[in-house]
């Protein structure tokens, strides 16, 4: 009987360690993500990925990136990047709003950035992305056309708006990008618009809202919290409490560094909603 | 555990018989409600002489009793209160089963789950005397279902038919059972249909109709001379209820009701009883408000309650003690969602949990014993210790919960103690009892987890708070009795000193969910409340044929800022006479109450005024050889008079003129011999 046993706990530990080898593959950086096209030169492609379901869409966009080296077919780790999104209109050119690309912490392949567009693609007019690769001194330049859609979800993603103070601004909602029942991470973006190519991050403005829904008298949440801004993403970060599903418009106030108003009003019993907002629906 | 307790696990279906020990009015500050005096019961049979409306429903039945009172949104489903207390404060039980109700907003009282065919007994205990089967404060509501024997075989059964003028309301009610020296069977069924009714001065009051099904089964074996197996099965299903005191009516709420008991008698010479029970109970419960002609927004609220639990109780004496003990533990689950659904229909339909799945275990052990010091005096102690569980079973749910208290861990564990002293002198005709008690409850579902229950009465959307302390409750009891042939009366006292004080408070930096609500009230432990009730209540009867009735209750109750209570009845009086010559009976009653004279406006009630109905009755019995023919007509609220009592929802008004007829068939296999 006890031969039986170490003879059984052999064999289970031969499978174990088979099962150990057999689970040990190379990790895959990009999982969860999905590939929307490659760019490709000469001497090097980048893949561009989202965690949406599969297009660039109207709004905010997080965007994903890989450096491959084709003559050795290996991933570039250490590069630096810049990038550059345009629309190429009829009767003119435009960028929007992009943050810096960074390595993703704990990856070792994987940049990523955000661009915010402000409109779709049409049948002739187009979005372009160039992305400089810098490394070891050399730079490469890619550029490809992206296919950039409207929002399958037709609510309020993205508003440009002109302030009190006479400037352009883009505010978009970055966070969540599927909201759920509960205490939701809530990030917004607020650029200004300083030319058709020069689109900097809002550093200094103080960003209130206030969520409700309008089918339910202007129901709203309790424990918000309020968005500072961080440096390191350029967006402003706090929480939004969504007590039910359905539809929710996310009025706001921006004021500049003298809390001076910018755009938005509070609502009361009169003020159904403010003039700056946007919307989530789940 | 002897085997045969052993078979009980995992069955299901039964019926139980609860002997005597808690039955004993004399002694205990009990009240007991008879049924079976006015359904068909196997010993009384229908008694039409000792009950006004044989087929009234079990809310009119338990509002004829003093010590309750019943809050009423519509012409079905009353809630009922003890000591002015309502569900959450009591133990409302069918056979010491628990059960609980599948509606965020009250509309399914236990109660409204069973029919009067189904229960022969409604034990009412004041405060800590109500804790065998769990934990209480206000006191618990025991539904015993019908008793039955083995004794006289053959079939036995019946037909009864009623019409009701006000509302045009048609019950029909029959039964039929077989019985033998070893086993018992017996099954009923009750259907209910009522339109609208109208209230005093021929006002109708829309919304008020429902319709009723109600079938019950039950079977018993007598395993040998001391086991008995019995399985009882109750299926209730409400249709079409209005709730004309609430914005929406009810789709359907459907209950089905099992269990199995096994007891044994005499198992030595100290055990005299043991009865152990398993028993499972579901409910669904589904609100509607498509009937209604104008809603500020459509919404679908269904509710589901399941219920699993066992008790095994155990009545010992030896010489001047006798002793109980009961185990008893349940698990339940209650889920409840809405989805309201926008006007502007390209918008998303909205969804939350008001109910997330919220499960609540409890086990508690409870001790009692009564110490006869001689034929006069004797003292009673009772303890019980529980262990309470509450987890919450749904994600979403867990993540709404935490917007509020974000660090809110899914389970919530607790004990609850209770203990009760008391004394009890007799001699001659007099009884004296005094006793003081100290007890503790958890939070309800609403009160724990709720998540945004509109109260249609004070205008708040409700939020559970998970935090809240136990409550807790000091109590000071006094019963003092006189009894001759011709002269019964009766005074009973209690007080209740009630610590964290489960109740509603306006946050007003929240905002109302509810289309229309005044804002939001959460949960909170009021520092204390003070509540009091009195009743007295003599009957004297001069001739046997004659008996006059009077009975009169104060209630008193207010918070620690000495600020008013909702819900406290004001001084209500109750009379009547009853006179009977061979078999015919008549009687008159009387039912009054004086206007609210302290009225809760902080926590958002309204005033009621003063009012007085009469009713009267007359029933004649025609036996038919071993078989018997009732008849019963009678009128409630003569003077068509309009009115509404405190514990009218939204004052919704009572039922005005109504004549009713019933007209019963009984019939036996065989003459009894007692």
């Amino acid at each position: 009987m006890k031969q039986f046993f170490l003879i059984a706990i052999a064999i289970l530990s031969i499978f174990t360690i088979a099962c150990k080898n057999e689970t040990i593959k190379p990790i895959d950086e990009t999982e969860g993500l999905t590939l929307l096209q490659e760019m490709s030169n000469d001497s090097s492609s980048i893949e561009l990925y989202t965690t949406q379901t599969g297009n660039l869409t109207v709004g905010y966009n997080d965007i994903y990136l890989r450096i491959k080296n084709k003559s050795t077919g290996n991933y570039i780790t250490d590069a630096n990047l810049t990038w550059m999104p345009m629309m190429h209109m009829i009767s003119m050119s435009h960028s929007g709003p992009k943050s810096n690309i960074s390595k993703v912490s704990g990856k070792n392949t994987l940049y990523k950035g955000y661009i915010v567009f402000q409109m779709p693609e049409n049948d002739v007019e187009k979005w372009t992305l160039t992305v400089n690769v810098m490394r070891n001194g050399d730079t490469a330049v890619l550029t490809d056309t992206i296919a950039v859609k409207s929002a399958t979800d037709t609510r309020k993603k993205v508003v440009s708006f002109t302030g009190n103070d006479g400037k352009k601004y883009i505010l978009a909602l970055a966070n969540p990008q599927v909201p759920f029942i509960g205490i939701n991470d809530f990030s917004v973006a607020l650029f200004k618009r300083e030319s058709m190519l020069s689109f900097p991050a809002v550093t200094d403005a103080t960003i209130l809202f206030d969520p409700r829904m309008p089918s339910m008298d202007n129901h709203s949440s309790p424990n918000n919290v309020q968005p500072t801004f961080s440096a390191i993403d350029n967006l402003y970060h706090g929480q939004l409490s969504l007590s039910m599903s359905g539809y929710w418009k996310l009025n706001f106030i921006v004021k500049d560094a003298t809390d001076t108003v910018i755009k938005g009003e509070a609502i009361s019993d009169t003020t159904e909603s403010s003039s700056l907002f946007l919307e989530v629906e789940f | 555990m002897q085997p045969k307790h052993l078979l009980l696990v995992g069955l299901t279906l039964i019926l139980f018989i609860k002997n005597s020990f808690t039955q004993d009015t004399n002694l205990d500050s009990l009240s007991s409600v008879h049924l079976d005096e006015l359904v068909i019961s196997s010993r009384p049979l229908i008694n039409h002489t000792k009950q006004s409306k044989p087929l009234s429903t079990i809310d009119e039945y338990l509002n004829k009793q003093l010590n309750l009172t019943l809050i009423r949104r519509g012409n079905y489903a009353w809630e009922p209160m003890l000591n002015n207390m309502t569900n959450e404060r009591l133990q409302v039980t069918i056979d010491g089963m628990h059960i609980f109700g599948a509606c965020t907003d009250k509309m399914d009282p236990i109660t409204s789950y069973v029919d009067v065919s189904n229960i022969s007994d409604i034990q009412v205990h004041s405060g800590q005397d109500g804790t065998t089967y769990g934990p209480t404060i206000g006191g618990s509501i025991d539904m015993v279902r019908k008793k039955h024997d083995f004794c006289f075989p053959g079939w036995s059964g019946s037909v009864n038919l009623g019409y009701e003028s006000n509302g045009n309301l048609f019950t029909t009610a029959g039964r039929l059972k077989y019985a033998h020296s070893k086993f018992f069977a017996d099954i009923d069924f009750t259907y209910r249909d009522a339109g609208n009714y109208k209230a005093g001065k021929r006002t109708l009051v829309p919304y008020s109709q429902y319709t009723k099904y109600n079938a019950s089964a039950t079977l018993g074996v007598k395993l040998n001379a001391k086991n008995e197996l019995r399985g009882s099965f109750i299926f209730d299903d409400a249709e079409h209820v209005g709730y004309p005191a609430l914005p929406m009516d009810v789709a359907f709420a459907r209950a089905y009701i099992a269990s199995l008991e096994h007891s044994v008698e005499n198992v030595n010479p100290f055990i005299e009883e043991w009865v152990s029970r398993v028993y499972f109970n579901t409910i669904q419960h589904q609100m509607d408000d498509t009937k209604r002609p104008e809603v500020p927004i459509h919404m679908d609220m269904p509710g589901w309650s399941s219920t699993y639990g066992f008790y095994s109780k155990i009545k010992a004496s030896r010489k001047k003690h006798t002793l109980s003990f009961n185990v008893n533990a349940y698990l339940n689950k209650a889920i409840a969602e809405m989805t309201m659904y926008p006007k502007d229909t390209t918008e998303k339909s909205m969804f939350m949990y008001t109910w997330p799945n919220v499960q609540a275990l409890y086990v508690g052990l409870n001790v009692a014993e009564k110490y006869a010091i001689n034929v006069h005096h004797s003292v009673n102690i009772a303890a019980s210790v529980g262990i309470h569980r509450n987890h919450i079973g749904n994600q979403i749910g867990l993540q709404s919960l935490q917007i509020l208290y974000p660090n809110l861990n899914a389970n919530k564990n607790r004990s609850i103690i209770s203990t009760q002293v008391g004394y009890t002198f007799t001699k001659n005709n007099w009884e004296f009892k005094p006793t003081i008690g100290y007890g503790e409850r958890a939070p309800s579902i609403s009160e724990g987890y709720g998540f945004y229950l509109f109260n249609s009465s004070d205008g708040y959307d409700y939020i559970g708070n998970p935090t809240l302390k136990n409550e807790k409750s000091l109590e000071v009891n006094t019963a003092i009795s006189y009894k001759t042939t011709k002269v019964k009366w009766n005074l009973k006292f209690n007080y209740f000193h009630i610590l964290d004080y489960m109740v509603g408070v306006p946050m007003p930096e929240y905002i109302a969910m509810t289309i229309g609500a005044k804002g939001i009230k959460v949960y909170q432990s009021l520092k204390s409340v003070n509540i009091i009730n009195t009743e007295c209540s003599v009957q004297y009867q001069p001739i046997t044929s004659l008996k006059i009735n009077m009975a009169l209750s104060y209630n008193f109750g207010r918070d620690y800022l000495k600020q008013a209570l909702p819900l406290i009845r004001p001084f209500t009086f109750r009379g009547g006479i009853s006179y009977h010559i061979k078999g015919l009976e008549m009687e008159v009653d009387l039912e009054s109450s004086t206007k609210q004279y302290a009225i809760g406006k902080v926590y958002g009630e309204n005033p009621t005024k003063a009012y007085a109905i009469v009713n009267c009755a007359a029933g004649y019995v025609l036996p038919v050889q071993q078989h018997s023919i009732f008849f019963k007509l009678g009128v409630e609220n003569i003077a068509d008079t309009y009115y509404a009592t405190f514990s009218d929802w939204n004052k919704i008004p009572q039922k005005g003129r109504n004549f009713y007829l019933n007209i019963a068939f009984i019939f036996n296999s065989k003459t009894k011999t007692n």
